[in-house]
């Protein structure tokens, strides 16, 4: 597959991450969620974080959206500065008291962007995640993949410097999480963002990502790293290549 | 017209019920008078003035009872809400305080701050108080944690985490105690204008038990029950305004 010119990765890092670990208090003394964790992300990579459940993979992601601090190690993005962030969560986190509209426009209200430009550029988001014809639809009136398209409208319209998925098709049906995954990439490949995706699905990391982090139980270590060349962008078929059958089996292996 | 069918209707048979009742019970009118009869009394009432003038006092302590009330337990619900320490130290008070009847502490209230208007609106506000601070507390505390998640990931401030989330989110619950405290407001001014006042529908109704006019008893317990609905209708209204989006 030629022609589709993915730009050359530079190699300096724009997310760090040393030494993370992350550990809550409970009855026995604290629980060992995170341990140690250490890794570089480039500029615009894709990364999933691949674990079982329990494996601190959520909340490597709450550290790294700021939302709760390590217990020791630390992380820095790009020269320092405090990156934007986009976040998309488990369940669509809509407010249900916003249209479809009102909830794209969440982030640029937060930033105090201009009505003018926020309107423009959130329909810009609402044809890019093709949600026309349901600017003014509620929450309720919305199937769960159409809810998920809002929250990741939402996530990008501020045009972030990390976006940060946290397991966002888990609550949908087969059927809608794959269509899920080709639309994804193909906004992935529109934007170019630099991507961490925690999931417990082989089939979505492999189908998203360029590069795998597989966690181990608690306390979360990094076990593999593993990166691949799979050709961009990608089609539901590639799923049944003998490639992407052997990267799945080397994934299971090192998922315990 | 077809939703107000039932209600017409059974107004209709309630005042025809009492009617008859009136007629061939032999119950004299100066204790239970004829709806007819208080009809008169109401229209004499409204032409001489005194009708518009004491309800015009009675409906400023309620507003101005209501503004204070809901005001305090906004701002005390809210800070209780956040700080759990907070709700620790102040909410022995609050539980005992609701212990007290208003009745009982309403004569206190007239002798420390005179049987004027005053008196009367912080009766009314301390009934108030309550049901709003509780619904704004459970308002509070029922926002899910996952939108602070999101707010917080936009580095949004509190002014914005509040007016955007805490607000809309909260508003249900809260509009549910303002509508019990507006029906309460109502009680609390009658209960300090019957303590001591030298207007108000409490003071008229007070005037007409003493005169035997009892008609004018009634007309003053209908206008405070128009009063009540009155204020219940609000916010019904604001409910419908702003709640459209939950059903």
């Amino acid at each position: 597959m030629q022609g589709f010119a993915v730009p050359k990765m530079p190699h300096t890092p724009i997310l760090s991450i040393r030494n993370l670990s992350a550990v809550f208090q409970n009855e026995n003394g604290g629980l060992h969620a995170l341990e140690n964790i250490s890794f570089d992300v480039k500029p615009r990579e894709f990364v999933c974080v691949l674990g079982p459940s329990g494996s601190g993979k959520t909340t490597l992601l709450r550290i790294l959206a700021g939302l709760i601090p390590p217990t020791s190690g630390a992380f820095t993005f790009g020269q320092g500065e405090e990156p934007s962030i986009g976040m998309v969560f488990q369940q669509a986190t809509l407010m249900p008291w916003r249209t479809v509209t009102e909830n794209i426009k969440l982030p640029l209200e937060v930033k105090k962007i201009d009505e003018d430009s926020a309107r423009k550029k959130t329909n810009e988001m609402i044809e890019l995640v093709g949600l026309q014809g349901f600017e003014d639809s509620l929450p309720r009136d919305l199937s769960g993949g159409m809810a998920q398209r809002v929250a990741i409208a939402r996530a990008l319209i501020h045009d972030p410097d990390l976006l940060l998925l946290d397991e966002p098709f888990a609550s949908l049906d087969a059927m809608t999480r794959e269509r899920m995954w080709t639309e994804l990439s193909n906004l992935w490949q529109a934007r170019q963002k630099t991507v961490i995706m925690v999931t417990h699905s082989i089939n979505e990391s492999l189908f998203l990502a360029d590069r795998v982090l597989v966690l181990t139980q608690r306390p979360g270590k990094i076990k593999m790293d593993m990166e691949f060349d799979l050709p961009h962008p990608r089609k539901d078929e590639i799923r049944y290549t003998s490639q992407f059958g052997k990267l799945a089996k080397k994934l299971r292996g090192a998922i315990e | 017209m077809k939703r107000f069918t039932p209600i017409i209707l059974s107004t209709l048979a309630f005042l025809l019920g009492w009617d008859l009742l009136t007629r061939y019970s032999g119950i004299p009118n100066f204790i239970l008078p004829s709806p007819l009869s208080v009809w008169t009394r109401f229209l004499k009432a409204m032409n001489d003035g005194s009708l518009p003038h004491h309800t015009a006092i009675t409906l400023t302590e309620i507003v101005l009872g209501l503004v204070v009330g809901v005001t305090f337990a906004t701002v005390v619900g809210y800070m209780l809400a956040k700080s759990r320490s907070l709700e620790k130290v102040l909410s022995p008070y609050l539980v005992a305080s609701q212990a007290i009847p208003v009745i009982a502490i309403a004569p206190l209230l007239v002798i420390w701050l005179g049987d004027g208007i005053l008196s009367k609106v912080v009766i009314c506000a301390l009934i108030v108080f309550f049901p709003v601070l509780v619904n704004t507390i459970v308002g509070i505390r029922a926002v899910p944690t996952a939108l602070y998640d999101l707010m917080n990931s936009l580095h949004a401030s509190r002014a914005q985490i509040l007016w955007k989330v805490e607000a809309p989110a909260s508003l249900p619950v809260f509009l549910g105690g303002l509508r019990i405290g507006a029906t309460l407001s109502v009680i609390g001014a009658i209960v300090g204008e019957l303590v001591d006042a030298e207007s108000g529908l409490g003071f008229l109704l007070q005037l007409g038990d003493f005169q035997y006019d009892t008609p004018m008893v009634f007309v003053a317990v209908f206008t405070l029950i128009a009063l009540a609905l009155m204020l219940y209708g609000i916010v019904r209204v604001l409910e419908n305004k702003f709640l459209k989006w939950q059903n």
